[in-house]
């Protein structure tokens, strides 16, 4: 079967400056796939250059068999793949519902009409519905965006991610800055969320990742130094001493 | 999933209670439009509340950019303009052809001239946002507006083009000569493109161009192109700007190069800053009372424009949201029924701000009497008191007033912050205010 995403031989340089290195990724579809690695080992950077916010310098990127890289990032979300971003990213005068709406509209169809009322799409206002419902904000459906709590401006940076109907789901960071009790809370929501879609992951918290990726790949300085399962990860002694050399430092 | 159906049917029950009140605002709309001139019927009122709604179109269409897609544009009377002598032009040669085009269809004309000419330039414009779409647009109405003297044959020179709305056909009898009747026309223009701008942020377009104006970033990651979405409004706004600047041929009769100047762009972003970006009745406000700001002072005193950078700043400063921001800050206090905590520290602090206004107004007029026109005699009347400006009398109640009014009035205001407090946070424990 075709791979979800598969990247090859992908380059990224800022002038001199060789962020990404010969980058190979291959994801499988419906595989829960974790990128974890140590600051600055260039994974926001990879997220970046999957869902066309840069583009390569050199490489292919193929999304469900079809190039996408050099593609803007519209283009790559209507192909079916949407991202979550590291540092809350919402609509901060707009309502809940409004988020969250706006991220249902392309998907059912609607794109730039101007002649619909937005208020009369009965299938926009189920699909939000449930999205509301599904990351439990449907009580502060009105609420601007702005003042949500910090935990709830995660859940619904998840749930813009998730509403358009993608695919493929790429989540930076989902749970940083969480308390525990959120943290599990997240988790169990993405795993409900992502049910038979296709999922990426960037994450620092351990336990997220081992207890949430089918597979893990570990990216250090621009290069996987190794991919695989829980378990062969855990093992790898190239990770053991990536890890543990940053941890010297 | 009975919750879901249970919140999908309270919102349907909720928008249709919205639809109600929503119709019922237009109908009352409609009969104010209709009535007004019939309470106030001399030929001023008349010409006020012609210019007055063609002020409120040009400013509810500029508000597409600024307050709906965030888009600070300095050159938006270029389409006013061009609409303007799109306008002119046709009503002279449906004047010299016997064309079967009645009057009141020719503001759509101006209408489609904006339309057309944002169509051309707003593709390369609305490429970037931010500063970069700001000084574009500054560039763009410079071009425009000096090459409008330039462009000798198509807009006239420095008199413009004149035209005749009395030539065009009739309907119903209607000659439109008479002011009342040119009045009806914008009135019904005013209600139409209101109605229809007011749809406009209602559809899909609408609700993603908020969604540009918030985090364009963003917009690219759930499916949309922000510079089409930016195309688009600035498209529209061009469109409603030209029916302001057609009702304005129809209405002056003549359009020339004044329609599509500097001057006209800053009145737009003024009167929509000062009636508030953020919600769509603000533009309104602010064109009302610019409007008859423009018309009340020039009459008043010389140095007009001083007041209305002093008005401009002070809103700037205090109130960003602008007349419409501060009257919908006391929606939750209302809601809550906590206002009548904080009207009477209103009442309080009203009397001395209205002396450190009497007191700034007459060292400005004094100042611009002393200084910039002596020859018109030395007697300032304020509130219907004359002032002689070369005696030390008047520049001590005006030095007094000032410092007085501000010492006494800053300790009201620092008042009606404390009652706001109070009144806010009982409306929050409430839950009217998040």
């Amino acid at each position: 079967m075709t791979p979800a995403i598969e990247v090859r031989a992908v380059e990224k340089h800022f002038g001199n400056v060789s962020i990404i290195k010969d980058l190979n990724l291959s994801v499988a579809q419906g595989e829960r796939h974790a990128i974890i690695g140590p600051n600055g080992a260039g994974k926001s950077t990879t997220f970046n250059l999957i869902s066309g916010y840069l583009s390569p310098s050199s490489g292919e990127i193929r999304l469900n068999g079809n190039v996408i890289s050099g593609l803007r990032p519209f283009e790559i979300n209507r192909r079916g793949l949407s991202r979550s971003f590291q540092v809350t990213n919402v609509f901060a005068r707009m309502t809940v519902w409004e988020n969250v709406r706006c991220a249902v509209l392309w998907a059912t169809g609607h794109r730039y009409a101007f002649w619909k009322n937005v208020d009369d799409l009965p299938e926009v206002r189920r699909r939000t519905a449930e999205i509301l419902e599904d990351i439990h904000l449907s009580h502060r459906r009105d609420v601007p965006a702005g003042l949500l709590t910090y935990a709830e401006q995660r859940e619904l940076e998840i749930g813009i991610t998730i509403a358009g109907g993608a695919n493929v789901i790429m989540l930076d960071e989902p749970t940083a800055g969480m308390s525990h009790a959120e943290t599990e809370r997240a988790v169990a929501l993405i795993r409900r969320l992502t049910e038979g879609r296709t999922l990426v992951i960037v994450e620092h918290d351990m336990s997220v990742v081992f207890g949430l990726a089918d597979r893990i790949s570990v990216l250090v300085y621009g290069h996987i130094i190794a991919s695989g399962t829980p378990e062969e990860i855990r093992a790898n002694p190239k990770v053991k001493e990536a890890y543990l050399g940053e941890e010297a430092h | 999933m009975t919750s879901t159906a249970a919140s999908a049917s309270d919102i349907a029950a909720k928008s249709s209670g919205q639809n109600l009140r929503f119709y019922g605002l237009w109908v009352i709309a409609a009969i104010a439009l209709v009535v007004l001139p019939l309470i106030f019927s001399s030929g001023g009122s008349l010409t006020s509340f012609s210019l007055i709604g063609i002020a409120i179109i040009f400013a509810l269409s500029y508000n597409i950019l600024l307050g709906e897609t965030g888009l600070l544009s300095f050159g938006h009377a270029v389409y006013y303009g061009l609409g303007g002598f799109a306008a002119v032009h046709v009503m002279n040669a449906v004047a010299a052809r016997g064309w079967p085009i009645p009057l009141p269809l020719i503001p759509l004309v101006g209408g489609i001239g904006g339309l057309v000419f944002a169509l051309l330039i707003g593709w390369v414009m609305t490429r970037r946002a931010g500063t970069v779409f700001a000084m574009i647009s500054l560039g763009i109405g410079e071009l425009v507006g000096s090459s409008s003297l330039i462009l000798r044959s198509v807009f006239g020179g420095e008199s413009g083009i004149s035209t005749d709305r009395t030539a065009l056909p009739h309907i119903f009898g209607w000659t439109f000569g008479p002011q009342i009747q040119v009045y009806y026309l914008i009135a019904f223009w005013v209600l139409v493109s209101a109605m229809a701008m007011y749809a406009l942020t209602r559809t899909p377009l609408g609700r993603i161009c908020n969604a540009v104006r918030d985090n364009p970033g963003r917009v690219e990651f759930i499916g949309y192109d922000p510079h089409v979405v930016r195309y688009l409004a600035y498209s529209f706004a061009g469109f409603f700007a030209g029916i302001a600047g057609g009702l304005a041929a129809i209405n002056f009769e003549i359009a020339n190069s004044a329609y599509l100047g500097a001057v006209q762009s800053g009145m737009v972003l003024f009167a929509t800053f000062i009636g508030g970006a953020s919600y769509f009745f603000g533009p309104i406000l602010g064109a009302i009372l610019v409007t008859y700001l423009q018309l009340g002072l020039t009459s008043l005193t010389s140095v007009w424009q001083l007041y209305f950078g002093i008005i401009f700043i002070g809103i700037v400063m205090f109130a960003p949201g602008g007349i419409a921001g501060l009257l919908m800050m006391h929606r939750p206090l209302i809601r809550a029924g906590t206002l009548g905590m904080v009207i009477p520290s209103y009442l309080v602090a009203a009397l001395p701000t209205l002396a450190l206004a009497c007191g700034v107004i007459l060292s400005i007029e004094t100042v611009a009497r002393y200084t910039v026109t002596g020859g018109e005699g030395n007697i300032v009347k304020l509130l219907g008191i004359p002032f002689n400006t070369t005696a030390p009398a008047t520049w001590g109640i005006a030095a007094v007033l000032v410092v007085g009014g501000f010492i006494v009035a800053r300790i009201t205001w620092r008042r009606i912050a404390e009652a706001w407090d109070r009144a806010a946070s009982i409306a929050r424990d409430r839950g009217y205010l998040a």
